[in-house]
């Protein structure tokens, strides 16, 4: 294993041009050094960019909020710009892990893993977020929804580094909610998790983008749901809205942290709740 | 996600030849890397003397190497293989062996150490990528003199039974104060987390960290 330690976002870019499929990025290691640990990955060449500065720092752009793909979740959760702009991703990253992982735990890694347990990446869908890619050769952006390809599968390519994420302007009157179900307060994984945020005008939804973890081999939005809030609810109401989108949009499985069926049950619990506290719905 | 199941064994080559116990192995190599190129040499994956590297390069799996580390404000120099994590390194590499192991995955915060003053598991970072960072572990905390407040406290309040878990737990609520001063019970929960006692003593261990919040008078 080659571990080349990048200064500059110059220099790791030049490492990534000999990366493999079996390179790996290393940010904060909270996600690889357990899979090293574990045996489950064993890459060619490491590329460390803890140090890179220039993947570091939150600030205002054109289209919104730039967040460097190294900003760790402990620099979100004190960022007053993420607050006013961003509440959900410090609300999240404030229920990544404890103290210890928040401190070395970057948006950039949360991402490149895509976990379908992660707790970032649906904020990033429910706020329409757009991940930035640059590699020695080009840059180009996408929107989160399509880098998430699979189950901690994403359309970045070997060469590639996660150099930031935009997350647009807060639209007014967007009301926005998170949900993380888990087996303790801090330090366990999700058993399934809700990021959303629904813009309303005198009561009538006009966007909406729910996004759900740990209920599909990744992170999805429940479209049927979204499109019930604009079209207008079935005879039954929130609650068959709710199980619809749950059938439709999520299929999860039984693993070591939840099972199917507690899944898909809490999963539409939290819906009606969280959607019935929303003034509008 | 985490999967169960035995981790494979991240022990370097040099460190599992039998014979001898690892440590006092260790004690050997490190001595003879000191010792210079001819020693470094004699160890099992024959060290060589570089500064940190920032490029690795393609050395072999078993093969150390020499860097320099700053822990509890002085200079050390440890053998390391590229993957080794900054807790090996302490816990082999220098005999400060109060930074405990426990899951080495991340989940229990035995490992917590103070990197350039945040609360850090070890276990989860390259001893590479600790080089230029003040590192801070259990052994730093105290002076000649006397123990750190959060020591003391953990003494008075017996605030430990099997005591695995307290080195974790010691740094974490070091920088807790650090931080928050005199924190709420419910900033202290928050803060101490990322830490498990398996014997359950979490009742005195916050105790103890009130009481020496309250102490130190900050
Ligand atoms: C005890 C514990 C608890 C945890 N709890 C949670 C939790 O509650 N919620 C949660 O969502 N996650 C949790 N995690 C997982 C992990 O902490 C997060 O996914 C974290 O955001 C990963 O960030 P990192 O910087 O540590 O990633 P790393 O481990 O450094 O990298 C992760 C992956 O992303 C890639 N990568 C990193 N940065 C870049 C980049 N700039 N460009 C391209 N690729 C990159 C790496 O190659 C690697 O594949 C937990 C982990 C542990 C060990
Ligand atoms: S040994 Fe590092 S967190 Fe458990
Ligand atoms: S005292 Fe035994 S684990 Fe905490």
């Amino acid at each position: 294993m080659r571990v080349i330690s990048a200064r500059s976002l110059d220099e790791a870019l030049a490492a990534l041009r000999d990366a493999t499929a079996a390179s790996r990025v290393l940010a904060g290691g909270t996600d690889l050094m357990v899979e090293l640990a574990a045996g489950r990955t064993s890459p060619d060449l490491v590329v460390d960019v803890g140090a890179v500065p220039e993947l570091r720092g939150i600030r205002p752009v054109d289209d919104g909020l730039w967040l460097g793909a190294g900003t760790t979740c402990t620099e979100l959760l004190h960022s007053a710009a993420v607050t006013a702009h961003a509440d959900l991703l410090a609300i999240a990253a404030r229920e990544v892990g404890a103290a210890q992982i928040q401190n070395r735990a970057t948006i950039g890694g949360n991402l490149g893993t895509a976990s379908p347990a992660a707790d970032l990446v649906p904020v990033l869908f429910a706020l329409g977020a757009q991940v930035a890619l640059r590699s020695a050769t080009g840059a180009r952006v996408l929107p989160v929804e399509d880098f998430v390809t699979g189950y901690r599968a994403t359309a970045r390519r070997p060469d590639e580094l996660i150099e930031g994420i935009v997350v647009p302007p807060r639209p007014a009157r967007e009301l926005r909610a998170f949900r993380k179900v888990g087996t303790r307060r801090a330090q366990s994984i999700a058993k399934l998790v809700v990021a959303l945020a629904i813009a309303a005008d005198g009561g009538v939804v006009t966007a909406a983008r729910i996004a759900a973890g740990a209920v599909a081999d990744r992170t999805v939005r429940l479209t049927t749901l979204e499109r019930a809030l604009f079209e207008g609810l079935p005879p039954g109401g929130l609650a068959d809205a709710v199980a619809a989108s749950v059938a439709a949009d999520t299929a999860p499985c039984d693993d070591v942290r939840s099972t199917a069926r507690y899944r898909s049950t809490v999963l539409a619990r939290v819906l009606v709740r969280l959607l019935a506290a929303l003034p509008s719905c | 996600m985490q999967t169960d199941g035995p981790a494979p064994d991240r022990t370097p080559a040099s460190r599992r030849s039998g014979g001898f116990s690892r440590r006092s192995f260790l004690k050997g190599a490190s001595i003879a890397a000191v010792g210079g190129p001819a020693g470094a040499a004699a160890t099992a994956g024959g060290a060589i003397l570089t500064d940190a590297p920032r490029d690795t390069g393609t050395i072999p799996a078993g093969q150390l190497r020499e860097i320099a580390l700053r822990v509890n404000g002085v200079e050390r120099r440890v053998a390391v293989e590229t993957r080794t994590t900054l807790l090996d390194a302490l816990r082999d590499g220098l005999d400060l062996t109060g930074t405990k192991k426990v899951c080495d995955r991340g989940a229990c915060g035995a490992c917590t150490v103070l990197v350039d003053g945040q609360p850090t598991n070890s276990c989860l970072m390259l001893a590479h990528d600790a080089v230029g960072r003040e590192i801070t572990t259990i052994e730093g905390l105290a002076s000649d003199a006397a123990l750190h407040p959060v020591q003391q406290a953990f003494v008075e309040h017996d605030a430990l039974q099997c005591g695995f878990c307290t080195p974790g737990f010691v740094m974490s609520a070091v920088a807790c104060l650090g931080k928050h001063g005199k924190p709420s019970p419910a900033t202290l929960r928050h803060e101490l987390a990322g830490n498990i006692c398996r014997c359950g003593t979490y009742g005195r261990i916050f105790a103890a960290v009130q009481d020496a919040a309250g102490r130190a008078g900050r």
